[in-house]
């Protein structure tokens, strides 16, 4: 991108004036539509008003319609990345650009990450870069097992990133969770008990007097409310088989908690469980290492496990590294070649990392498809995406063209060759 | 114990009785000598290697793609492995003598590569699981402590080498101390083997390394403690001092004057007597800069920089200074150090014609070293730099080998090297690619169409998962 256009682009996200959605059509594409179908040759993908309105091989594109030729190029929906601490970094170990802690504020559950979101962050900007068009963010780390409620954004270079606030609550209830209530699983299954009690009470006498013994503040635990009554999904950080199980059970307690499962590296092992409970899992990808004694059974056929067992799987949980999420479904299409390993198919790998997360989010009508009524999320890549070779072309949120510089990419056209010049590489820009 | 090392041990027992018995001034002289022949003569070798390559039959796998690792790919290539040495690369017509009992494989459509060698990981030194009792790698009670040896604290029952080897094809590995002190201890590199023991892991004759670092980790550690160093200029000032200190004790053996062994500052000797290989963890190339010149003063060679992430500003001088940069393919901005990696950083440095190395200082990247390429291959590509497949592999095997001072024996598929060896199912740069059988010396260590064929360390037994495809 040249200069102009990036100051351009800057200028919108300062001004608050987003781009305008084009209407466009790419053709010629080998066409992913995200649902876990197989790629279409020859696809096209028609965007107008921002959102798709015809995808797939034979597709008419209207007349006067600004025209990609995506030949030998592949075509697909942003991808959609739940769990993800994008927005709320700069740097991870600089404090100051860190906002995914919290643990010396008073609150926990009430926290809500909306508040934080910087769109202009390096973070959000590479991620874009590649191919990464939705995310879900959360947790905090707090003092409390609760890590506060998690946001819907979108990747957009401009001033909006919220597309949805308080989409849900995070819960460590494993080693984490252990540890953050006083040092054992007991104490956080305490806790987590009294808090969704407390919120039961707050629920049914809202302005009314509270128990005088109560432990969260009324901030956090009318938080909790819509996590009891269900209008707020649960998210539940937890690793191994015994923990997965004591989470499903809540809902013996709790009928109305719409849980998810976060992380799951020992899912396989209760996947029928899973599968039954109909609870969706996101879950960590490829870890197979015993790196606690609450990852044990760690092994990267995890997710092909559960998804063969009939659970609803997703990718997700890869925190700091959400460019990632192609290579690590790839690798689960790698695994379908390993005799006695269970990975997914490229239709199923690719839908881990769009309509899968999207699905659990539950913002599959909008968005982690190419169907018509969906976002115009689109992404044009110069391979096959799972592919680690293959790099981003262009993409587009909600029908907007973005771009896709950055301060990699910055530095990349400075040290094209690293002699300097006539002049210092400070004057190179 | 070897004899030179125990007729040590004898004169300098000699020495204590002389000293401590008031003995005569003839008997002081003599035995003061002792004491000089003691300091010198020392066994270097005190934890040596006790691996001894497994059996193997004869294999030839012909109709692959092969990837020499010194830049050179075969199509249809044969691969003959004899005595658990590489016999034979050729082509498809080539008629190769077949020693009886050879194992026939069929390798088209698959690739063949030399073992893949990562020169920097953690395995055995913060092994699997990751609690406190396992964080063997800082010694971070000194910010210089080249006197601590990485396989002293290797455990080798870490189940990370097992995945290394079944999904990364890795069969040799340098395990380094971590990057809290300036001059961390020495580095090991082992065979990736599974053992009883350290030392039936070690790789014959690789030479010993010395483990440094630059920047932020050290002047967090000990700024953090109230001490030296707090700040970049503090890490330099106590590396010279350090480096002075060990020209010193140098000078003082050369002269026959030394007495007693000090295990830091021979470490420190054998760097600058070019025995001892530096790994220096930097990030800045304003840094590695420096650092060069600091090895200049004091007359010792960098032998690569591990991270190096801001390499492609100055590959031009570690072209000059013949340095290789270990690095990541992208990753980026963790700390502040990292702030300017960029994904084309490998792809700038063969540009510019200096030496890249892929590494990976991660558990889970180690076993998917050959994917850290391909991303930086296609990064390189789409910054209009076109690095072939073959030249790619060298990243992972021969430039690494080399960087370990290994190269004669491993990192390329030359009739006389080790049999290190990978036969993937796939392109290695495709991310749908595995290993499907690994040799290490023409010995077959993994199969993955043999349940059997695969490690499990002593910790898996008995676990949930024992023995699963990891």
């Amino acid at each position: 991108m040249s200069r102009r256009i990036m100051l351009a682009a800057l200028a919108a996200l300062l001004a608050g004036t987003a781009a305008q959605a084009q209407d466009i059509a790419v053709t010629n594409a080998r066409l992913v539509i995200g649902d876990g179908s197989a790629a279409i040759e020859r696809g096209t993908v028609v965007v107008r008003g921002g959102k798709v309105v015809a995808a797939g091989a034979g597709v008419i594109v209207p007349a006067g319609l600004r025209t990609i030729d995506a030949e030998g190029k592949w075509v697909t929906p942003g991808l959609v990345v739940a769990v993800t601490d994008l927005g709320l970094v700069d740097v991870g170990a600089v404090d100051g650009s860190n906002d995914s802690g919290a643990d010396k504020a008073p609150f926990s559950a009430a926290l809500d990450l909306s508040t934080a979101i910087n769109p202009a962050a390096q973070p959000i900007a590479i991620a874009r870069a590649g191919g990464v068009t939705r995310a879900a963010v959360a947790p905090l780390g707090t003092g409390s097992i609760f890590a506060g409620q998690g946001a819907l954004i979108d990747l957009g270079a401009d001033p909006q990133p919220v597309t949805r606030p308080r989409a849900f609550q995070y819960v460590e209830l494993g080693e984490d969770g252990a540890k953050l209530a006083g040092g054992s699983r007991i104490a956080a299954h305490a806790v987590l008990r009294n808090a969704l009690d407390e919120a039961r009470e707050i629920a049914a006498l809202p302005l009314g007097p509270r128990r005088t013994d109560v432990l969260l503040t009324r901030r956090d635990a009318a938080a909790l409310v819509p996590v009891v009554t269900g209008r707020q999904p649960l998210y539940v950080h937890v690793e191994r088989a015994a923990d997965i199980r004591m989470a499903l059970g809540l809902r013996q307690e709790f009928p109305a908690l719409k849980l998810v499962i976060v992380g799951a590296t020992e899912g396989w092992l209760v996947a029928r469980e899973l599968a039954a409970a109909g609870v969706p899992v996101l879950a960590t990808p490829l870890g197979d290492l015993p790196a606690s004694f609450e990852r044990l059974g760690a092994t990267q056929s995890n997710v092909g496990r559960m998804a063969a067992a009939g659970v609803k799987v997703a990718l997700g949980a890869f925190f700091d590294q959400p460019r990632y999420a192609p290579q690590f479904a790839g690798n689960l299409v790698a695994l379908t070649r390993v005799p006695r390993a269970t990975g997914l198919t490229w239709g199923q790998a690719f839908a881990a990392i769009s309509s899968g997360p999207a699905e659990v989010l539950g913002i599959a009508d909008q968005v982690g498809t190419l169907k018509s009524g969906r976002a115009g999320d689109v992404v044009i890549w110069d391979g096959d995406p799972l592919e680690a070779g293959s790099g981003v072309v262009q993409v587009f949120i909600d029908g907007v063209e973005q771009p896709l510089t950055n301060h990699q990419t910055r530095l990349k056209d400075r040290y094209a060759s690293p002699a300097e010049g006539a002049l210092p590489k400070a004057y190179d820009w | 114990m070897n004899p030179r090392s125990l007729l040590a041990a004898g004169a300098a027992l000699a020495f204590a009785f002389g000293t401590t018995g008031g003995a005569t001034a003839k008997d002081k002289k003599k035995d003061e000598s002792a004491a000089v022949k003691a300091a010198r003569d020392f066994d270097k070798n005190p934890y040596p290697s006790t691996y001894k390559p497994y059996p193997g039959q004869p294999v030839l796998i012909t109709g692959a793609t092969v990837f020499d690792g010194k830049g050179g790919q075969v199509d249809g290539g044969a691969v003959l492995l004899k005595d658990g040495r590489i016999a034979a690369v050729a082509g498809a017509m080539a008629d190769l003598d077949l020693p009886a009992g050879t194992l026939r494989i069929d390798g088209t459509g698959k690739f063949v590569t030399p073992g893949i060698i990562d020169v920097h990981s953690h395995l055995g030194d913060y092994p699997s699981p990751s609690v406190d009792a396992h964080e063997d790698g800082n010694e971070m009670t000194d910010p210089t402590t080249p006197n601590v040896w990485a396989e002293h604290s290797v455990w080798p029952q870490d189940p990370g080498f097992s995945r290394a080897l079944a999904n990364g094809g890795i069969t040799a590995l340098q395990v380094l101390p971590g990057s809290g002190n300036l001059m961390g201890g020495r580095g090991v590199t082992l065979k990736n083997v599974a053992s009883r023991t350290v030392q039936g892991m070690k790789f014959p004759g690789a030479p010993y390394s010395l483990k440094m670092a630059c920047g932020e980790n050290p002047k967090r550690v000990y700024g953090g403690k109230g001490q030296m160093p707090s700040t970049r200029m503090g890490n330099f000032a106590v590396n010279r001092k350090t480096w002075i200190e060990a020209q010193a004790y140098r000078r003082k053996r050369d002269e026959g004057k030394l007495e007693d062994r000090d295990l830091a500052l021979e470490t420190l000797a054998g760097v600058l007597d070019g025995d001892i290989k530096v790994h220096n963890h930097c990030y800045r190339a304003d840094e590695m800069a420096l650092v060069l010149d600091m090895a200049k003063e004091f007359g010792y060679k960098v032998t690569a920089f591990h991270h190096a992430v801001e390499s492609y500003k100055i590959g031009d001088l570690l072209k000059a200074a013949d340095v290789c940069s270990a690095v990541w393919a992208d990753w980026w901005g963790f700390k502040m150090e990292a702030y300017d990696a960029i994904p084309e950083n490998a792809g700038l440095l063969y540009k510019a014609g200096a030496c890249v190395v892929i590494h990976s200082d991660d558990e889970n990247g180690i076993q998917r070293l050959n994917q850290e390429a391909a991303k930086a291959q296609g990064d390189a590509r789409r910054a209009g730099i076109v690095v072939p497949d073959a030249e790619v592999i060298r990243w992972l095997t021969l430039n690494a080998a080399k960087a370990l001072g290994i190269d004669k024996d491993t990192g390329s598929l030359e009739a006389g090297k080790m049999g290190d060896v990978v036969l993937w199912n796939g392109n290695p740069l495709s991310t749908y690619s595995r290993p499907e059988k690994v040799w290490v010396d023409g010995a077959l260590l993994f199969d993955s169409a043999d349940p059997k064929r695969r490690p499990v360390s002593d910790f898996e037994l008995g676990q949930p998962g024992e023995g699963d495809v990891k």
